[in-house]
């Protein structure tokens, strides 16, 4: 016997089956590891003898008796915080420059976009060579120019900077979608603008602006949530600059020098699968995706003012 | 914006996934009851990876095979700690029989999980007398609280490389023996090169140098770390005073560590020709037995020998100790073959023709004392110093955790903090540092 089901049932049916594929995905590779680390951060796990609830205390290990948490905490904000914002504007004004060249501008996508292709591990490691502050080219250019060098990776100061400078080398993802948004503001808009008699930037703040505000949206939000995951970089960077070896038997805290360049995300690394403490990992993790929530709502809260504003 | 509704399904979804969870954190568990005579196919995970060891350790389990024609071993290399954890936890057929670790430092934890099986009822039933086997400052290191989870497979012992015609030039008859000596020593081969900087350094204090960790060179004073109760005691251990002055002494002596920490960062990678020690910017080097080798494949330009690094003056009778660690084997608590591959760990672990062998290959220290007697083993008196130095009862190694080492990760950033000249009251800050170190050991117990 056919099933009967009334057309409100039936349409709703047949959106979850068209949904289904996301929500397959959305379940397994979102919802259950969620829920996962919620119900570890509550167990003492080490991830060989079953678990064993132990209430709050992976919760106050990690905000009262790991030192290390904070500081980490404070280097992946200020990254959120100054990484994003300098690459967004870096990414725009290249999108401009090179959106206006009449000649070359081919040359320029290519040779400002192929950097981003250079893996993170040998890029960070070029880098690093690069801004050696003992032997470097660069140190050497500016000393060759009276001008001593400041000692890049290798001073707490500097560190994160350096970090920011080695993001924006590799600056061509952000360059690309700024210029298709930049392309794609209609020209006529531009045109009436001068007939009004619009300058340079009365044209970017009343059509360019608004026009790409969707698009500089997207690229704060995607930054801020890669941002938050800030890991390999700043390992390899500090791994490579502090010389120290790590081989067989040795063991040494990521985040050199004076854990500047320590994130939370080395911090879950090294306490769930060195240190095999899963619950005080777990707790790290909800940490950085509850700031990273409350960072996108924030940001999409604001896009909506933005956006009304503009109807 | 709606504001968040908490559906009634998601905290029976919580509870259905606490329920699969607790049941999937559930390790599979082998058996000892297997009959190592009949035909078996056993996994081996290792940590070597040139193809220099890889040979040496196909060549190793090719002369198993021959005494175990029954057996036949599937290895598997280059493969990491986190590696055989997560493989371990989840077992199965594909999951390794025999596994090893480049470091001593999950031991404890490998032990105190019982994810790697206790070897001493497999010792007990074949005959094995680990007492006369291995040396015991290796036998503490492979094992936690009288569970021996794991052997020593080949070890690696820590001397002093220095730099011959560097001490004929500057008139130094032999290596020093005390750190009062060490530091006069260090101070007359340091050669400078103008303001701030340096053409050749006596002994590179710093803790960030090479192979320098702290832990490397506190071995000298015998530290103890825990108490009987299992908690951290540096700071009432009067030799970790004694040892951070010592390393301040030792940079002061050849300009401080802020010239030598600008000099450090002038260094090629250590596994490069762009060694310090090699391009002779260094002149005493605190290294492990692989350097020599190394020196003369690199054909160092310079005259160089060996010696044991220098220790406290007030405990001269120890001198030849030094600090000990190597790579460590076991059975995984998995697999369905334990005595199958027990054969193999008992074989690469305490079989002398084999120790001797594979040592000679890789260039290792030998781990057991019939294969340091042993006439076949390599007889290069540098490569000759390091035996000394394991067979010295006043070596040291470090004692196992529960954590993977965090306390000497922690040793680790406390020292930088001292060296830098950042910590001003060293009784307070080791306080602070042992209760953290208790505070991690804690969050990891069960």
């Amino acid at each position: 016997m056919a099933l009967s089901l009334s057309n409100p049932a039936r349409r709703r049916l047949r959106t979850l089956g068209f949904l289904s594929p996301w929500l397959v995905g959305f379940s397994v590779f979102f919802a259950y590891p969620l829920i996962a680390t919620v119900y570890f951060s509550f167990m003492h796990y080490n991830q060989i003898k079953e678990p064993t609830f132990v209430g709050l205390r992976n919760w106050t290990y990690v905000f009262d008796q790991m030192p290390l948490f904070w500081p980490a905490l404070r280097n992946t904000l200020w990254l959120v915080v100054i990484m994003v914002a300098v690459r967004v504007v870096f990414g725009l004004s290249l999108g401009l420059l090179i959106t206006k060249i009449k000649t070359g501008a081919g040359f320029f996508r290519t040779a400002f976009y192929i950097p981003y292709l250079a893996p993170p591990v040998a890029a960070t490691v070029a880098f690093v060579f690069l801004l050696n502050p003992g032997s470097g080219p660069v140190n050497e250019i500016l000393g060759s120019m009276g001008i001593s060098g400041p000692n890049w990776f290798n001073d707490p100061d500097t560190a994160k900077p350096s970090l920011v400078l080695l993001s924006l080398w590799g600056i061509g993802d952000l360059m690309v979608i700024f210029m298709a948004a930049l392309l794609d503001v209609p020209k006529e808009q531009y045109e009436a603008a001068e007939l009004d008699g619009a300058g340079p930037w009365a044209k970017f703040r009343y059509v360019t602006w608004p026009s790409i505000t969707p698009i500089v949206m997207f690229a704060v939000v995607t930054g801020v949530v890669q941002t938050m995951q800030y890991y390999t970089q700043a390992l390899v960077a500090g791994k490579v600059a502090s010389g120290v070896n790590i081989g067989p038997g040795s063991v040494i805290q990521p985040g050199y020098p004076d854990h500047s360049t320590l994130t939370v995300p080395q911090l879950v690394y090294q306490m769930g699968f060195q240190n095999f403490n899963t619950g005080a990992a777990c707790v790290l993790s909800l940490v950085l995706f509850a700031i990273a929530m409350a960072v996108t709502m924030l940001l999409m809260r604001k896009r909506s003012g933005l956006l009304a504003a503009e109807d | 914006m709606p504001r968040w509704r908490m559906p009634t399904c998601a905290s029976a979804a919580l509870a259905a996934a606490g329920l699969l969870l607790s049941g999937c954190a559930n390790p599979s568990v082998g058996s000892a009851n297997d009959d190592p005579t009949k035909p078996v196919t056993i996994k081996f995970w290792h940590g070597w990876a040139t193809p220099g060891e890889v040979k040496a350790v196909n060549d190793s389990i090719d002369r198993f095979e021959k005494l175990h024609p029954n057996i036949e071993v599937k290895a598997t290399g280059n493969v990491s700690d986190e590696t055989i954890n997560q493989a371990l936890r989840a077992g199965g057929d594909k999951a390794p029989d025999v596994v090893s670790s480049f470091t001593t430092n999950n031991v404890g934890q490998y032990c105190d999980s019982g994810m790697w099986a206790d070897l001493d009822p497999f010792m007990k039933k074949t005959g094995l007398d680990k007492h006369k086997t291995f040396p015991k400052t290796l036998l503490d290191y492979t094992s936690y609280r009288g569970n021996q989870c794991a052997l020593p497979l080949l070890a690696d012992a820590f001397g002093m490389y220095y730099n011959k015609d560097a001490f004929d030039e500057a008139g130094i008859e032999r290596p020093p023996r005390t750190m009062s000596e060490f530091e006069k020593v260090a101070k007359k081969l340091t050669v400078r090169s103008g303001k701030g900087s340096y053409k050749r350094v006596g002994f590179m204090p710093n803790f960030r140098f090479y192979q320098n960790s702290p832990d490397r060179l506190f071995a000298q004073w015998g530290p103890k770390y825990f108490d009987a109760d299992g908690d951290s005691r540096l700071a009432d251990d009067p030799s970790t005073y004694e040892f951070f002055r010592t390393a301040t002494r030792l940079a002061d002596a050849q300009g401080g560590f802020g010239d030598l920490e600008r000099f450090r960062m002038t260094f090629g990678d250590e596994m490069s020709s762009q060694n310090a020690f090699l391009t002779e910017k260094v002149a005493m080097h605190l290294d492990g037995e692989w350097r020599g080798l190394m020196l003369k494949d690199a054909k160092a330009k310079f005259n160089w020998d060996v010696a044991p690094l220098p220790v406290p003056d007030d405990q001269a009778e120890t001198y030849g100790r030094g600090f000990i660690t190597g790579t460590v084997a076991g059975i995984a608590h998995s697999s369905k073959h334990q005595n199958a591959a027990w054969e193999l760990v008992r074989f690469l672990t305490a079989d002398t023709q084999q120790v001797v062998h594979f040592a000679n290959a890789i260039h290792n220290v030998p781990s057991t004392f019939a294969a340091l007697k042993s006439p076949d083993l390599d007889a290069d008196p540098t490569f000759r110093t390091f035996f000394d130095i394991l067979e010295n009862k006043h070596s040291k190694a470090l004692p196992p955790s529960v954590n993977g080492g965090a306390y000497v990760v922690s040793l680790g950033d406390f020292s930088y903090g001292v060296e830098a000249g950042r910590t001003h009251d060293l009784r307070k800050g080791l306080k602070k540092l042992d209760e953290q170190i208790d505070a991690d050991t804690l969050q990891s117990k069960s």
